[in-house]
């Protein structure tokens, strides 16, 4: 008689390489995504400088822009901020995916729920932009 | 070494029957021990490939009488009437339970389960998931299965013999595929569920597992093979794969066309053509009279010829899009997943292909065999039921109907039985024996097992096909002993133990090559022309001599012995088949 | 001669071989033939050692799984000429340990799929007599996808997560556990979610969405994981602001 249980003794195992990652890729775009985190974290921590900053007072704060005009800070910012991108775009796409609603008997088509994200983020990017380039 | 394992009831087969028995068995009596031996992974077993739906009165303008009227009509009068009543009866509370067991039967408005017309019924009566009944069906039972704890599993088990003590049937020797270990596994009551045949023939709807291994086991234990020469030929199925296109295509409006795009049922007796479709009549005419509708225009040569031999058209074109996408989403899927072709804009080459056996194990209406001990259910079994032609949508409600049956009636035989004895042991020693001799440490062995498996599979179309005659019978009788005689010197490429599949392929074809000779015998001994048994030679019913169920008997020396056994009529006397009006 | 193409098979027997290798067979080209057609082929004429599963050849027995040139594929239904002129490589499928040639051990997703539930829980049982749970066409479309699930298991092959974590309960396993939790005769949601929302459950899903992509059915158990994840965060916030038992 047979009582399965989970990760059986039998049969011979592949060992899964350390760079199964680069096999394919959908899974390369995967640990991109999660790779992104780390740029996030670095832009919350960049703006928690910012902020204690300009709690620092006028001095405190030329310093701080002084070393966002480092180019290894810019380099890494630009880099940071297409992984954000991208980071905020798997995002959006997973939200039909999380969300099954229905409508009339029929299930709300992925774009129309991913859509009004997109929407809000540009609109809200655009309100911000605006703030920061008016003057 | 060899391992025994001791259980209250054993199943043989996890298909829809086997799945339905074993719950049966743990519900009535959650103190005895009940094992399933399959194959394969019992969600793997073929009830998965059923699409079309399961019978079973369901609307206030239907009848119980009605259903078993179609039923025992469709039959051509071969069925036991009192066992088609009893079939009727339960098989609305044998499909509701699985509505409450959580099968996702499709739905009316209003919430209740639907239903849909099919081929020899006057009423709708045919429960239906989409056309994957077969499949929400087989996963339904089987994981409401897992919550049986009582019921134990053999997955990958191969059952090579029946254990049997004194005339009475006490379990199976097995091997597991995996090690290639035997097993010795003894019951007090063993349920065959191991389905049909259909693989002794070369073009067919059943999948691989399908080698008539339950009923060659019952038959090698002397129990005897009911109606064996009744083969049902499916009229829609696709060239080369032999997939199914399910009737429900027809039932839902579907053509069946010529060379000449002219729907050519109407030239047979099957009524008037209409645009909608008509309960029993044209398209909607039972299984056997449209398989032989098609030889006979193959015959005045209005079939197109295709690559693979001669077809006809089944043309859904005027269904439309939204129809087909949904009630026949898989009919959709495999024409263009395995022919390349949409049915929305073309038409489908359709060929009769081998699907059922109405023959089987000969058991009573409780699923008992005349081995004491021994039951079977489904496919594997006779009742009979189905008698010479089975209708479309019977078999999936049989199976759960019979299941439930046997199930009940194997508990209650074990729950007065005592154990079986150790000496049983023995035989499984042998086995294991015969086994190593005969195929794993055979020297030699010039024959390979393809040759024999496509030869006798081509014997089989030829000669006990659609049609058949005395001639052509006695020439397969005789191929087929030759058959048997090289397979005693077939040899396998592969010796080792581990999934050794080659040995199970060889196990196989001889349970196929003892059922393939109980279906030669069987034809060649009923002279006369009935359902699914045409004989070019006695082309009309002989109600006199052939109203009767064949029973076929394995001799010592192996030859098949052929007896009849009288059919029981209730209520609705021998008549004529009438269909299109 | 026919033309020929190449197949790159996997062979490994436990008991003759330390580690799996690869044999070239060459089988006949034709148009109609799959993957599953060449391996019969050469276990017919050529070597009738190679082993593999197989049942019904139309897609729906879920028997037949194995990468195909390093996808995850229903050999019933891949086709030899979409990878003219070849070599085509066979191998088991990924993720499974390998018991002999393209055969795996599955028995570990039967566990898993044990441990789920699945199948329908009542409070209370209605009578069979009494008839059916009604459920309208639109409650049975709200969870008819994921009930498509044939357990081939395409999907645990392309899930990294399970090759990394064999203990993570996998796609297939919780869509099927989604298929009840969504049925509107099922009442086992809470029971299940016990289970379903510990570290190995729904938690280890880390969305690649792969699964996804390979399922020959349409089920999308990414979906229905993410879905879930939803529904067990609200439980958690529910479970945070009414202590006392709001289930």
């Amino acid at each position: 008689m047979l009582r399965y249980t989970e990760y059986p003794p039998r049969g011979y195992r592949v060992r899964v390489s350390t760079y199964w990652w680069t096999g394919r890729r959908a899974y390369l775009r995967f640990i991109l995504r999660e790779l992104s985190s780390i740029f996030v974290a670095w832009f919350v921590l960049e703006t928690l400088f910012q902020i204690n900053a300009l709690a620092g007072g006028p001095s405190a704060y030329s310093d701080f822009e002084q070393f966002l005009r480092n180019p290894v800070v810019i380099a890494s910012n630009v880099i940071s901020f297409l992984f954000v991108l991208f980071h905020a775009v798997t995002w959006f796409n997973l939200s039909p995916k999380a969300m099954a609603v229905r409508l009339g008997g029929k299930r709300v088509p992925a774009a129309l729920i991913a859509g009004p994200n997109y929407v809000a983020w540009v609109l809200i990017s655009a309100g911000v932009a605006w703030l920061i380039l008016r003057g | 070494m060899l391992d025994l394992s001791s259980h209250d009831v054993l199943l043989v087969g996890g298909g829809a029957a086997g799945l339905r028995a074993a719950i049966a068995v743990a519900e009535i009596n959650p103190n005895l021990s009940v094992a399933v031996v399959s194959k394969v992974y019992p969600m793997r077993s073929h009830t998965v490939s059923a699409e079309g739906g399961a019978a079973g009165v369901a609307r206030q303008d239907d009848s119980l009488d009605e259903h078993a009227y179609d039923t025992i009509s469709g039959g051509d009068w071969l069925p036991d009437q009192d066992a088609v009543e009893g079939f009727v009866k339960e098989a609305p509370q044998e499909l509701m339970r699985l509505e409450h067991w959580g099968c996702p039967w499709n739905r009316e408005p209003d919430g209740r389960v639907a239903v849909r017309p099919f081929g020899g019924m006057k009423k709708e009566r045919t429960w239906f998931a989409a056309d994957k009944t077969g499949f929400h069906l087989l996963h339904t039972l089987f994981q409401t299965s897992l919550k049986y704890n009582a019921v134990a599993r053999y997955d990958e088990f191969y059952a090579t013999r029946l254990l049997a003590d004194d005339g009475q049937v006490q379990g199976v020797v097995s091997i597991e595929l995996a090690s290639g270990k035997v097993q010795a596994i003894t019951a007090k009551a063993v349920i065959l569920c191991t389905g049909g045949c259909g693989r002794v023939f070369p073009f067919t709807t059943n999948a691989a597992i399908k080698t008539g291994d339950g009923m060659a086991l019952a038959y090698r234990a002397g129990a005897p093979l009911k109606d064996m020469e009744f083969v049902q030929y499916h009229p829609t199925g696709l060239p080369f794969t032999g997939i199914l296109i399910t009737e429900a295509a027809r039932a839902e409006g579907g053509y069946m066309l010529n060379k000449d795009g002219y729907r050519y049922l109407q030239d047979y007796n099957l009524g008037k053509p209409h645009p909608q479709p008509v309960l029993r009549s044209m398209e909607l005419g039972p299984r056997d009279r449209l398989s032989q509708a098609f030889v006979k225009e193959y015959e005045k040569g209005r079939t197109i010829e295709g690559p693979y031999g001669a077809v006809v058209h089944l043309d859904l074109r005027h269904l439309g899009e939204k129809k087909i996408n949904a009630k026949l989403p898989f009919v959709r899927e495999l024409c263009l997943k395995y022919e390349n072709l949409d049915p929305v804009k073309e038409l489908i080459p359709v060929r009769p292909v081998v699907h059922y056996m109405m023959g089987g194990v000969h058991t009573d209406p409780d699923g008992a065999t005349p081995l004491k001990g021994l039951y079977a259910a489904g496919e594997a079994a006779c009742v009979s039921i189905n008698g010479a032609n089975r209708l479309g949508s019977n078999s999936l409600t049989e199976c759960l109907v019979f299941g439930a049956r046997a199930g009940r009636a194997a508990a209650q035989f074990a729950s007065v039985q005592r154990a079986p004895e150790r000496h049983l042991l023995a035989q499984a020693v042998d086995e294991e024996a015969r086994l190593q001799d005969r195929f794993l440490q055979k020297s030699g062995g010039r024959e390979r097992l393809s040759n024999i498996r496509d030869e006798m599979q081509q014997t089989m179309e030829q000669s006990a096909g659609i049609y058949r005659s005395r001639e052509s019978l006695e020439q397969a009788a005789e191929k087929l002993s030759e058959l048997q005689e090289r397979f005693q010197d077939a040899g396998l490429d592969d010796r080792s133990h581990a999934f050794n599949t080659e040995l199970i392929a060889a196990l196989e074809l001889s349970c196929m090559l003892d059922v393939a000779e109980s279906i030669i015998h069987s034809a060649l001994h009923r002279t006369e022309s009935r359902g699914a048994h045409q004989r070019t030679d006695f082309p009309v019913r002989d109600d006199e001599k052939f109203l009767a169920h064949s029973l076929v008997t394995r001799c010592p020396d192996g030859t098949p012995e052929v007896t009849y056994a009288p059919v029981t009529i209730t209520r609705w006397p021998p008549a004529e088949r009438v269909y299109g009006k | 001669m026919a033309e020929q193409i190449a197949l790159e098979i996997t062979r490994y027997s436990p008991e003759r071989d330390k580690t799996p290798s690869m044999e070239e067979f060459e089988v006949p080209l034709r148009k109609e033939w799959v993957v599953l057609d060449a391996l019969n082929y050469i276990k017919d004429k050529v070597d009738g050692s190679l082993s593999f599963r197989w049942s019904c050849r139309m897609g729906v027995c879920g028997s037949c799984g194995m990468m195909v040139n390093g996808e995850p594929k229903l050999t019933c239904a891949t086709f030899l000429n979409d990878y003219a002129p070849g070599p085509i490589r066979v191998e088991p499928l990924k993720n499974f340990p390998v018991m002999r040639d393209l055969i795996v051990e599955i028995s570990d997703f039967l566990a898993k799929l044990s441990k789920v539930k699945p199948w329908l829980i009542r409070k209370k049982e209605k009578p069979i007599s009494e008839g059916e749970y009604l459920q309208t066409p639109e409650e049975l479309d709200s969870y008819r996808q994921f009930s498509m699930c044939i357990n081939c298991l395409l999907c645990y092959a392309a899930c990294p997560v399970y090759g990394l974590d064999p203990l993570f309960a996998g796609p297939a396993a919780l869509a099927l556990a989604q298929r009840y939790n969504m049925d509107s005769r099922d009442e086992g949601k809470s029971e299940r979610l016990d289970v379903l929302s510990q570290h190995d459950g729904i938690w280890g899903c880390t969305f690649v969405g792969e699964c996804t992509q390979v399922c020959p059915k349409h089920v999308d158990p990414a979906g229905a994981i993410q879905q879930y994840k939803l529904t067990a965060a609200q439980e958690w916030v529910k479970s945070l602001l009414m202590p006392w038992g709001g289930k």
